[in-house]
């Protein structure tokens, strides 16, 4: 297994709304934000996350795939169809758009895991999908899930966020919680699934930065079954997050203090118990601190989180308005959509800012 | 007397015009290779007592001495060198092994010298160690897979770990082989730089308990100078497998270096040899290691890390898997270019493998089997400088074991003849005129001087590839790059070639 990770870096723009009373809006203004930020992609890549979109398929997850071609597509659905139980398959409706050439087959599936399959596996229903996904996205020539939660779905593909919005019509589509990513990767393979933003179940993750603890981060969660195949950070800060949270249940509080982890003056300084707490978390974590500069924004379908590293190497900015969240790489991006927020502020690093749906206690 | 075959390897030259018949030389050499002709009324030497340790040449007043290798020659041949030899003039004389000192001398290749590290340029920014923190502390210890916790609160404490602030050790080194000053230069080292140092197998120096918190207590197979007192004296127990200079053979420390200190410490008669078994001999397999491992956190009621220290051989990947499962929540590796007081010249130079061959091999393993996180790995047997450390650390170590660069530290001129028991600078001997030369104040000074330094670079090296905690790059082989080496080589080590 002395698999070498191959990555490409890329610095960016990221944008998040979300509206915490579940109030539904279309994906014009995300569109609008993050095409202020223009200058910060360069058209290799552009995606979005919504939440709420599926109302009407909410206990289903919804599989988004790219196919390079019908007979990738053929294969990949024998096994989908093995696993699951598919309620719907539908082609994605796009709409043409210049600047965007080349798409793949983009498919989307409203599926539930067959019974039968379940029970043998003797998983959890969220491990049971999580390896199916892995399994297609590892093994499956020309074939990639790119989204796989319930009622939200990821929009992604190469070309600016605004073309890519466009062509997903994603004015149509409306979100509680809605985020952005414009991608400037200094390398790329042109590939569509390598896109932001990368999602695993309902976890979604949009992020600007180049994290230099990559390899170490990627070496450490192989060993816990994650296959990092795409060539993104954002990818291992996914997994990351799922392996903290959903598989070590920790609370987004402590994930977060285990990825951007106080320094150890910090800690020092910290209450016995508090001391003692975070001092093991680091240390048995100590392979998924994230290092480099990142800002990120993590979205589930009970909120967001936004998060730069641990020494602020990457710009963020957030602002409040009503029950209105909004997050961007640059003040402009937010004044574009909101010109008058009641509250602007820029977080310091390491220190996230969590927007929770109304009545729920945890993301 | 039969007739000596052998001609002098070292050429001392005295510049008459500068030298004064002072005696220094005469006094400094223990190797009585000056001395002082009465009725010529000067100093004359001897170069076939010579070992070039320069210590004459650094003392002599009026710079009147320099040492060279013997200008002689045998006819050139591709296969019959100098070396064999004169190792065969030397065996044909004596009929003994041949024994030697320090680690290997021949050119094996390094790999630390084949890989080349990353840098940040443009696309994240560099940190500028001076203006923002840089974290090197490093803990070692088995870490459990997850951290439990309940309402918030933790619910099971970590196993015992080692807080180092940088990760560079001082690695076992007998008190017997080396001397008492130089244990303690060590042993207040690291605790100034609030680090580690290893007592080696020779037992626990009683003036040096004070310094049990920066101490790992060695148990070899000679268990000399093995007691309950001792083994809770330390923060950590390691048993000694093996060591990378002789992997197979244990332990030899000859009588003459066994005076009065040594012999109480190491609880022998005095003035007999201290020979180790070869193995353990209540460890003939992985299970009985599981035990001793057990025993001795037993007698050391769980609150201490167990380390077991192997030397790199063939199969070490396999075994160091073994001993992780076995229970020990260290193991050190010692690679074959290690130092060494006394070992068998042709064990030396050709038993074992390179470390960081070894090192890469390990951690793939430890990985592939998902229990990497489950112990920690040091490792050793070279590690020449600062950026050693941080190759190492990248392939995968946690933290590193230094040994012969801590004795240059202290004023090793690397003659290799520490077996003889008389080091002029006081280091490997026993010989309280040669020990005393060595002032602990300032050994560890110049020890913890030399920690200092490493990590400061280590600091530099780490913020120019844009990370500021050593844990960022722990086993992060993405940061190195191998050049002039083989596609196998590069797999086993886990790395790119440059320009990939
Ligand atoms: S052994 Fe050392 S002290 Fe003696 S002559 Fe040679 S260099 Fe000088
Ligand atoms: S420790 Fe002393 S005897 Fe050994 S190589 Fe160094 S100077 Fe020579």
């Amino acid at each position: 297994m002395n698999r070498v990770f191959p990555r490409i870096p890329s610095g960016c723009a990221i944008s998040g709304i979300m509206n915490k009373k579940g109030k539904r809006i279309s994906g014009v203004d995300i569109m609008k934000s993050i095409a202020l930020m223009h200058d910060r992609s360069n058209g290799l890549g552009g995606g979005f996350a919504a939440y709420g979109i599926y109302p009407d398929y909410q206990d289903h997850y919804a599989l988004h795939v790219f196919y390079d071609s019908l007979a990738n597509r053929v294969t990949a659905e024998e096994f989908i169809n093995e696993h699951f139980n598919v309620d719907a398959s539908e082609m994605i409706h796009t709409r043409k758009v210049k600047s965007i050439t080349n798409p793949p087959l983009i498919w989307r599936y409203f599926v539930q895991p067959k019974k039968n399959k379940l029970l043998s596996s003797e998983l959890t229903e969220a491990e049971y999908v999580v390896q199916c996904i892995m399994k297609i996205n590892s093994c499956y020539e020309g074939a990639y899930i790119f989204s796989s939660g319930k009622n939200m779905g990821a929009f992604k593909g190469v070309g600016y966020p605004e073309d890519i919005g466009e062509f997903y019509r994603l004015d149509e589509y409306k979100g509680y919680i809605w985020t952005a990513h414009g991608r400037f990767p200094t390398n790329t393979p042109g590939w569509w699934g390598g896109a932001h933003p990368f999602t695993l179940l309902d976890w979604s993750i949009v992020h600007n930065g180049e994290i230099s603890s990559y390899g170490a981060n990627a070496r450490f969660l192989e060993m816990f079954g994650y296959k990092c195949t795409l060539q993104t950070d954002t990818e291992a800060i996914t997994y990351i997050f799922d392996y903290l949270m959903r598989k070590t249940g920790l609370s987004l509080e402590l994930a977060v203090a285990t990825v951007a982890a106080p320094l150890w003056k910090e800690i020092d300084r910290m209450d016995d118990d508090r001391k003692e707490l975070i001092k093991t978390l680091r240390t048995v974590y100590s392979s998924l601190l994230i290092n480099g500069p990142f800002s990120i924004i993590l979205g589930t379908r009970n909120g967001i989180v936004a998060l730069n590293d641990r020494i602020k190497l990457r710009n963020m900015v957030a602002a409040t308005k009503g029950d209105f969240l909004y997050i961007a790489s640059e003040e402009s991006g937010i004044r574009e959509i909101c010109p008058n927020p009641e509250k602007v502020w820029v977080p310091k690093g390491g220190e996230p800012v969590i927007g929770l749906l109304e009545g729920v206690k945890s993301i | 007397m039969t007739l000596d075959l052998s001609t002098p390897e070292f050429l001392i030259e005295r510049n008459r015009d500068r030298c004064i018949d002072c005696k220094v030389c005469v006094n400094q050499c223990a190797n009585e290779a000056h001395t002082y002709d009465e009725e010529e009324g000067k100093v004359v030497s001897d170069d076939t007592k010579c070992v070039n340790c320069h210590r004459c040449v650094a003392l002599c007043p009026t710079k009147a001495l320099s040492v060279r290798k013997y200008p002689l020659e045998f006819r050139s041949h591709g296969t019959w060198n100098a070396h064999y030899i004169n190792s065969i003039y030397k065996q044909a004389a004596t009929g003994g092994i041949l024994l030697t000192g320090m680690g290997t001398d021949k050119n094996y290749p390094i790999y630390w010298d084949h890989l080349l590290l990353n840098a940040s340029q443009v696309t994240n920014p560099s940190i500028d160690p001076l203006r923002e923190p840089m974290e090197l502390k490093t803990f070692l210890g088995r870490k459990p897979d997850a951290v439990k916790i309940e309402n918030g609160r933790l619910a099971e404490k970590l196993p015992p770990q080692l807080e180092l602030e940088v990760p560079i050790m001082f690695s076992a080194m007998s008190f017997g082989s080396i001397s008492l000053n130089a244990h303690k230069s060590l042993a207040r080292a690291a605790q100034e730089m609030g680090t580690f140092w290893n007592t080696g197998e020779g037992g626990l120096h009683r003036d040096l308990f004070p310094y049990g918190k920066n101490t790992i207590v060695q148990v070899a197979s000679g268990r000399f100078g093995v007691h309950t007192d001792y083994l809770n004296s330390g923060a950590a127990i390691e048993i000694k497998i093996g060591q990378g200079a002789k992997p197979g053979i244990g332990g030899h420390l000859p009588g003459e270096k066994v005076g009065r200190e040594v012999s109480l410490t190491r609880m022998i008669p005095q003035g007999s040899d201290a020979i180790s078994p070869a193995p353990h001999h209540d460890i003939y397999s992985i299970e009985d290691l599981r035990q001793l491992i057990y025993s001795l956190k037993e007698a050391s009621n769980y609150e201490k890390p167990i380390s077991v220290k192997i030397a790199a051989v063939h199969n070490v990947a396999a075994i160091a898997s073994g001993i992780a499962r076995a229970g020990a929540d260290i193991i050190a590796i010692d690679g074959f270019r290690g130092g060494t007081g006394a070992t068998p010249l042709r064990t030396r130079d050709t038993v074992g493998i390179p470390i960081e061959l070894a090192l890469a091999a390990v951690d793939s393993r430890l990985r592939e089997e998902g229990i990497r996180n489950q112990v920690s790995l040091v490792i050793g047997g070279s590690v020449r400088n600062s950026a050693d450390i941080v190759k190492a650390i990248a392939i995968g170590a946690d933290a590193v074991y230094i040994g012969t660069s801590a004795l240059i530290a202290l004023g090793c001129h690397m003659c290799q003849r520490c077996y003889t028991g008389k080091c002029n600078w006081g280091i490997a001997t026993q010989n309280p005129n040669l020990v005393k030369r060595l002032n602990p104040d300032i050994g560890a000074q110049r020890a913890a001087n030399l920690v200092k330094a490493w990590s400061h670079e280590i600091k530099e090296l780490l913020g120019g590839m844009g990370i500021n905690a050593l844990e960022s790059l722990r086993g992060n082989r993405l940061m190195l790059r191998g050049v002039g080496i083989s596609e196998k080589e590069l797999e086993i080590l886990g790395v790119m070639h440059a320009g990939e």
